[in-house]
């Protein structure tokens, strides 16, 4: 089959079209610049927060009974008095301290990982104050800057009534 | 000075390929950033923060994000419930998980509360949901660098 002016063709340089590649491009570029938000990271909290149920109301003998954290509320939700066990703390950083002291950071019977915090808090204490408290007796930043896991199983006790 | 006539001057062209280079490097930087989870990021509830706040390593199976706001009212994706009628909604969720093959004792319910929250509407809230029937919760918190 013979071609209509073959034999003809130069070999000229074939150009290519640039200007919808470039289009569509910018307009990619425009929808995540225009969609780009910058958020913090989030991280979770485990709550053990089983349903009440009857069989699980006796405690076995092994158990260690929970270390009690009381916080109340003052005006506006701020926090009143940090308690540990009934004994009043001045601040979040003691309260880690004291946990450490208590319980310790290592795993094992008896250790960090059997451990358990309760905590107890007025209806009106802000929020922030109890994930504080959560960071205090879940563990710290070491000096090499990793993650010291200490208590890992926290409760809320009951909640108190509206106003309190 | 002399010019040689005749002589053809070639068209003057830009150089596109740095700046094509350039965007596209620009593009793969923010598809790579993107935050495709932001659907479950209230931008009215302000996290509190803790420097043991972490990612997990491990998305959970079968997550119920509920989000408080600072006055007690509940988020559940873009619509506001009070706790009152949170209650049926979250039946019909744990209905639908028990549908899809999952169980609804697995459900993880994640709370976003705000930082001025009422401790005791958080507490309210994690009860509901354990009338219902969860028992997994977990209260996410903001990163904070220490």
């Amino acid at each position: 089959m013979k071609f209509r002016g073959s034999g003809k063709h130069t070999g000229g340089k074939i150009e290519l079209m640039m200007t919808p590649m470039i289009d569509v491009v910018f307009q990619l570029l425009t929808f995540f610049i225009m969609t780009f938000k910058i958020t913090a990271p989030e991280g979770d909290f485990f709550i053990k927060m089983p349903q009440a149920a009857p069989s699980a109301g006796v405690p076995s003998d092994l158990q260690l009974p929970p270390i009690k954290v009381r916080m109340t509320a003052g005006a506006g939700g701020e926090l009143a008095g940090l308690f540990l066990a009934e004994r009043r703390l001045s601040s979040f950083a003691e309260l880690r301290d004291q946990v450490r002291a208590l319980v310790g950071d290592a795993s094992g019977p008896g250790g960090a990982g059997d451990a358990e915090v309760e905590l107890d808090c007025d209806y009106d204490l802000r929020y922030e104050y109890v994930i504080r408290a959560i960071t205090a007796v879940s563990g710290y930043i070491g000096p090499d800057g990793q993650i010291v896991r200490m208590v890992e199983k926290i409760k809320f006790a009951p909640p108190h009534k509206e106003g309190s | 000075m002399r010019y040689k006539r005749g002589r053809q001057i070639p068209d003057a062209e830009g150089d596109m390929t740095p700046m094509i280079d350039m965007t596209f490097q620009l593009i793969a930087f923010f598809m790579i950033l993107i935050n495709f989870s932001e659907g479950d990021q209230n931008q009215l509830i302000r996290l509190p923060a803790s420097e043991l706040a972490k990612p997990p390593d491990t998305a959970p199976a079968w997550p119920i994000t509920l989000q408080m706001t600072a006055r007690g009212t509940v988020f559940y994706g873009v619509d506001e419930f009070t706790m009152e009628n949170l209650r049926p909604v979250l039946e019909v969720e744990k209905e639908l998980i028990s549908r899809r093959g999952g169980d609804f004792r697995n459900t993880t319910i994640i709370i976003r509360a705000d930082r001025y929250a009422k401790t005791g509407r958080v507490q309210e809230l994690i009860r509901l949901c354990q009338t219902v029937g969860f028992e997994k919760f977990t209260l996410r918190a903001k990163q904070e660098s220490p």
